[in-house]
C-alpha cells in the first residue's frame, strides 16, 4: 500500500462548492453594493451627478470632512509617537494605566463617546454653563467634531507604532547618544527613519477612520444643514430627503477616498514586510 | 590621562549589580573586563559610557568627573553587542554619523567628513562597502563599520560589549587579531567586555575578573592564569578538581597524593583546597597506592580517568594517551600533582568563598 492511497481522495465537487460560496459572499457583501453606489450615483447621467456633487450643502459637507481629517491628523501623528514612545522607551508608575487608556476607545462604541461629549459639553452638561458664559462653542460646531474624531482615531497610530518601537529596541537610539547626537538629532534621524512606515500606516487608517466616522460625530454635530454636517451625515440626510441621487453621488465620494486609502494602505503593508 | 573608577555601586531594584568596584585604566590600555553573565561588567560598560548611572561611587577621566557628563559630552565610542547599525543608512553614512551631528560651528566641512571616511574605511579594510546597507553585510562586516563609527569621532576611550559575541568561531579569531592591531595603531584606550576567557587573555594587556558585582582579581593574563586570587577565578579558569588537603609548615599533604611538586605556600596549618586542572595530574600505575582507576575514556589524543581511593574522594585526571597505555579501569595508580592552587578552609567552606561576599582585598591575601 502507498503512501498516495492513505490520503483522502480530494473530492472537487467540495473545493468548487466552497470556491464558490466565499465568491458569491464576497460579491453579494462588498463588490456589488461598492458598484451599485457609483451606478445610481450616475444613474441619470454625469450632469445630474455634477449638480448633486456641486450642491453647497453636499460642498460644504466635503469641505467639513477634509476640514476634520486635516486637523485631526497631525495631533494623531504627535500624540500617536509620544505615546509610543514613553510605553517604548521608558519604565514608570501608571505606564500599564496609559496603554489601556489608548486602547479605550477601540473598545468603547464612538456613539457613547458621542453621548459623554453631549452629557459634558452640553447646554445642561458639566460644563455647559461656564462654556456658555465664556462664549466657547464646543458642540454642535467644529470644536466638538474634532474633538470626538481625536477621541475615536487616537489609538491608531499608537497601535501601530507601539509594537513596532519595542521589536527594535532603543540600542540604535543608545548609540546615536554616544556618537553625540542631541535628542531631536536621534528622534529626526534615527527614531523617525526606523517607525515611518508604521507612522503611515497609522496614519493612513486613522484618516481613513476620520473621514467616515458617523455615530459619535452624528450626537456632537447637532445636523445642522450647511454647517455641521460631515459627508457621512450628509449622505443620510439626503438619503432621508429621498434624494436618491445625492446620496449615492455624495457616497460615492466617500467610497472614492475610501478606496485611495485601502489602495495606499495596502501598499504601505507590502513595504513593511 | 587615565580612567578613574572608584566605590562604584549600582542596584537594579532590589538587586545589587555592581557592589563597589575600583578600577584604574591607563591611556592606551586594552583592558578586558571578563566574567559570567550576570557578573555586573556589562553594567559596567554602560555606566564608564554614560548609558546608565551608577547609585554610589565616582568615575572620572583625566580628573574630570565624568558623572556629571552627558554620553553625548563624553565622546567615547561604544560597540554595541549586536551592532546597532542604523539600517536605513549606508555603511559611509553610518561612519559618518557622529560627524554630522557635530554643532555647526565644530562640524567639519563635507569634504573633510569624507575624507574621514575613507581613511576609515580603508583602515578597517572595508574600502568596497562604503555605499552598502547594513542588512547587506556579513557579521564580521556589520562589526567593522560599528568600530568604524565609534571611531570617526575619535573617542577619549573604546568600549565595546560583547565584540565578538554574535559571530563565528573564525571570524572571531581573525577579528582578535584585527582589533588588537587597530588598537595598538590608533594608540585609544579600550575596553572591552567579555565572558570568554581565551579571548580576554590573547586580547587584553590586563584583564578585571568579575563575579557577582564584585571585582575577583586584576592582572596580565598570565598573571591571573597562574595564580587566579580567589577560589571563583580558579574555577573560572578550568581549575575544576578540587581535593581536599591538609597544610603542615607551608606544604599541602594528603594521603596518597605526590604534593611534593607545589611551592610551599605561607598558609596557616590546618584544611585547605587544592584546585587544579584535568591536565596538572600525572598518574603512574603504583601496586601500593591507595587510589585506583574506576573510569577511563579517551578522546583520541588525551584519556580522561577517574580515580577513587574508597574513601570518597574522587579525582578527574587528563592524561596524554601516548603515556598512559598501562591504565585501565582497576589498575592501582600514583597521583602526582604538577600543579594548582591552594585556598585556606576545607571544600565546603571553599565553596562558600567563592560566593562574592568579600572585598577584594581580602580575597588577594
Amino acid at each position: 500500500m502507498t503512501p498516495a492511497t492513505l490520503a483522502p481522495r480530494p473530492d472537487r465537487r467540495a473545493q468548487w462548492l466552497l470556491i464558490g460560496l466565499a465568491v458569491a459572499l464576497t460579491l453579494f457583501i462588498v463588490v456589488v453594493p461598492l458598484v451599485y453606489i457609483f451606478w445610481r450615483a450616475l444613474s441619470e447621467g454625469f450632469a445630474v451627478f455634477a449638480q448633486n456633487i456641486l450642491a453647497p450643502d453636499t460642498l460644504h459637507a466635503i469641505w467639513l470632512t477634509s476640514a476634520v481629517a486635516v486637523i485631526t491628523l497631525p495631533v494623531n501623528l504627535a500624540v500617536g509617537i509620544a505615546a509610543a514612545w514613553l510605553i517604548a522607551r521608558f519604565t514608570f508608575p501608571g505606564r500599564k494605566a496609559l496603554l489601556t487608556i489608548i486602547e479605550l476607545p477601540f473598545s468603547i462604541s464612538p456613539i457613547i463617546a458621542g453621548v459623554c461629549y453631549l452629557l459634558l459639553y452640553g447646554r445642561q452638561g458639566l460644563l455647559g454653563p461656564a462654556l456658555a458664559a465664556g462664549d466657547v462653542k464646543i458642540l454642535f460646531a467644529l470644536p466638538g467634531i474634532v474633538m470626538v474624531t481625536l477621541f475615536v482615531t487616537g489609538p491608531f497610530v499608537a497601535r501601530e507604532v507601539l509594537p513596532l518601537m519595542q521589536a527594535q529596541g532603543s540600542e540604535q537610539e543608545q548609540a546615536a547618544l554616544t556618537l553625540g547626537a542631541s535628542g531631536w538629532q536621534i528622534f529626526c534621524r534615527v527614531t523617525l527613519p526606523n517607525i515611518r512606515w508604521a507612522l503611515l500606516y497609522g496614519a493612513v487608517l486613522a484618516t481613513a477612520r476620520a473621514v467616515g466616522e458617523f455615530g459619535a460625530v452624528s450626537v456632537v454635530s447637532g445636523a445642522i444643514r450647511g454647517q455641521t454636517m460631515t459627508l457621512p451625515l450628509q449622505i443620510e440626510l439626503l438619503f432621508n430627503d429621498l434624494n436618491t441621487v445625492g446620496a449615492f453621488a455624495a457616497a460615492s465620494t466617500l467610497t472614492l477616498i475610501a478606496l485611495v486609502v485601502l489602495v495606499l494602505k495596502t501598499v504601505l503593508e507590502g513595504r513593511t514586510r | 590621562m587615565s580612567l578613574v573608577i572608584s566605590h562604584l555601586a549600582r542596584r537594579f531594584g532590589a538587586t545589587p549589580v555592581l557592589r563597589g568596584i575600583d578600577l584604574e585604566v591607563r591611556q592606551g590600555e586594552l583592558v578586558a573586563l571578563l566574567g559570567p553573565s550576570g557578573s555586573g561588567k556589562t553594567t559596567l560598560l554602560r555606566i564608564i559610557a554614560g548609558l546608565d548611572w551608577p547609585d554610589a561611587g565616582g568615575l572620572s577621566f583625566d580628573g574630570a568627573d565624568w558623572l556629571a557628563k552627558s554620553a553625548a559630552e563624553r565622546r567615547i565610542g561604544f560597540v554595541f553587542q549586536h551592532y546597532a547599525l542604523f539600517p536605513h543608512m549606508t555603511v559611509r553614512d553610518n561612519i559618518a554619523f557622529g560627524l554630522t551631528v557635530l554643532p555647526r560651528a565644530s562640524r567639519p566641512g563635507k569634504a573633510q567628513i569624507a575624507a574621514t571616511v575613507d581613511g576609515l574605511l580603508r583602515f578597517l579594510q572595508i574600502e568596497g562597502l562604503a555605499d552598502r546597507y547594513p542588512a547587506e553585510l556579513s557579521g564580521g562586516q556589520r562589526q567593522r563599520v560599528a568600530l568604524g563609527r565609534a571611531m570617526a569621532i575619535e573617542p577619549r576611550v573604546l568600549l565595546l560589549d560583547e565584540p565578538f559575541g554574535a559571530l563565528d568561531a573564525q571570524v572571531r579569531r581573525d577579528l582578535r587579531r584585527w582589533l588588537r592591531g587597530v588598537h595598538d595603531s590608533a594608540g585609544t584606550t579600550t575596553i572591552f567586555v567579555t565572558h570568554d576567557q581565551e579571548e580576554a587573555f590573547e586580547l587584553a594587556d590586563r584583564v578585571v575578573v568579575m563575579n557577582g558585582g564584585f571585582i575577583e582579581q586584576i592582572g596580565r593574563p598570565d598573571e591571573i592564569y597562574d595564580h587566579p586570587a580567589t577560589p571563583f577565578v580558579a574555577r573560572f579558569l578550568g581549575l575544576t578538581v578540587e581535593l581536599p588537603v591538609t597544610m603542615r609548615a607551608g606544604r599541602a599533604q594528603a594521603a596518597g597524593l605526590d604534593l611534593a611538586a607545589l611551592p610551599r605556600r605561607a598558609l596557616p596549618d590546618g584544611p585547605a583546597t587544592l584546585f587544579l586542572r584535568p591536565a596538572d595530574i600525572e598518574a603512574l600505575p603504583d601496586p601500593a597506592a591507595p587510589f585506583r582507576v574506576t573510569e577511563a575514556a579517551s578522546t583520541g589524543a588525551l584519556l580522561r580517568i577517574v580515580a577513587e581511593n574508597g574513601t570518597g574522594c574522587r579525582i578527574e585526571a587528563e592524561v596524554p594517551r601516548r603515556e598512559a597505555r598501562a591504565l585501565s579501569v582497576g589498575q592501582p595508580v600514583g597521583l602526582r600533582i604538577v600543579a594548582g592552587q591552594i585556598f585556606p578552609g576545607g571544600t565546603a567552606s571553599a565553596a562558600a568563598q567563592a560566593e562574592p561576599s568579600r572585598p577584594l582585598k581580602e580575597a588577594r591575601s
